[in-house]
């Protein structure tokens, strides 16, 4: 592993070991670690979740592939290979699922005195959710 | 919030239940008629709405209601919030010429997706307020598709 990539990915961001940019691939721990799933002989897996994934195309050398990891979970992956930094975002399918589901997903959000704010911690009471901006 | 709601402009609504559930999708409403000149919305109706669900005088939608008006996401909306998630973060970072190309790229991959054109605006040295958001603006009308976007159901 030669050099760092800052994954972007569910809010946060983590530094992992990847040895080409331009093709990044992450070590097992870190693929654990950062995301939460990890290479199973049912596929990748997180929790009681597997998913098939193609093994030879996904393992490179020591790493994981991490386009491969994005394609087999319906998640878009881009790069900016420049600054060694990706983007991982969400899965249109478990972004619809979700709200399909109309379960409201939960979020925490900070007042303007810096206090936090769950949407759960409303439950038992209807809410109105307004989402505006200044731009 | 507009990645996890499927967000695409704002101002949009959101009714949850007592139970956590989504009681009417997504919806484009304000809370006065400053803007009803220029949006074409009028918030009343929607108002009059919510104040009948509040008081338990009228129910909200049904479940099969509220999925048949949901505009779920999709592939390029989603590439499009991690190109704009890419974007933001080398702004902070001070690269803001190599920030443009990924704010460029979310605004091809959805250019009806508002909260990412107009919400890079200020990063990107543009006035959301002025010509930029004007041409959006006039580009939404010709094509007639509307910036804003309320949920067609009952008067």
């Amino acid at each position: 592993m030669s050099a760092t990539l800052t994954l972007l990915h569910d809010g946060r961001s983590d530094e992992v070991a990847v040895a080409d940019l331009a093709q990044p691939a992450i070590s097992p721990e870190d693929l654990e670690a950062a995301l939460g799933w990890e290479l199973q002989p049912e596929g990748l897996c997180r929790g009681v979740v597997c998913v098939p994934v193609d093994q030879d195309a996904l393992v490179s050398g020591d790493g994981l592939d991490l386009r491969v990891f994005a394609d087999a979970l319906q998640r878009p992956l881009v790069t900016d290979e420049k600054h060694a930094v990706a983007s991982l975002g969400a899965s249109h399918h478990d972004r619809g699922e979700v709200l399909a589901s109309l379960q409201a997903p939960d979020f925490t959000l900070p007042d303007l005195d810096g206090n936090l704010h769950s949407l759960g911690d409303q439950r038992g009471k209807k809410v109105l959710l307004v989402a505006y901006a200044s731009w | 919030m507009p990645d996890l709601y499927g967000m695409i402009n704002v101002p949009t609504v959101v009714w949850i239940d007592e139970e956590g559930r989504i009681a009417r999708p997504n919806d484009a409403s304000f809370a006065s008629n400053r803007f009803k000149l220029l949006t074409g919305l009028d918030s009343k109706r929607h108002l009059r709405r919510l104040r009948a669900w509040v008081r338990g005088d009228a129910p909200a939608l049904t479940p099969s209601e509220v999925r048949k008006h949901q505009e779920l996401p999709t592939a390029g909306e989603q590439e499009a919030r991690a190109e704009f998630t890419l974007a933001w973060w080398l702004s902070r970072e001070g690269h803001d010429d190599d920030a443009e190309r990924h704010y460029a790229r979310a605004g091809e991959l959805a250019p009806h997706d508002i909260t990412i054109r107009r919400g890079s605006m200020r990063t990107r040295g543009l006035n959301p307020m002025g010509f930029a958001f004007l041409k959006i603006a006039i580009k939404s009308a010709l094509t007639r598709n509307p910036l804003y976007r309320p949920l067609k159901d009952s008067p």
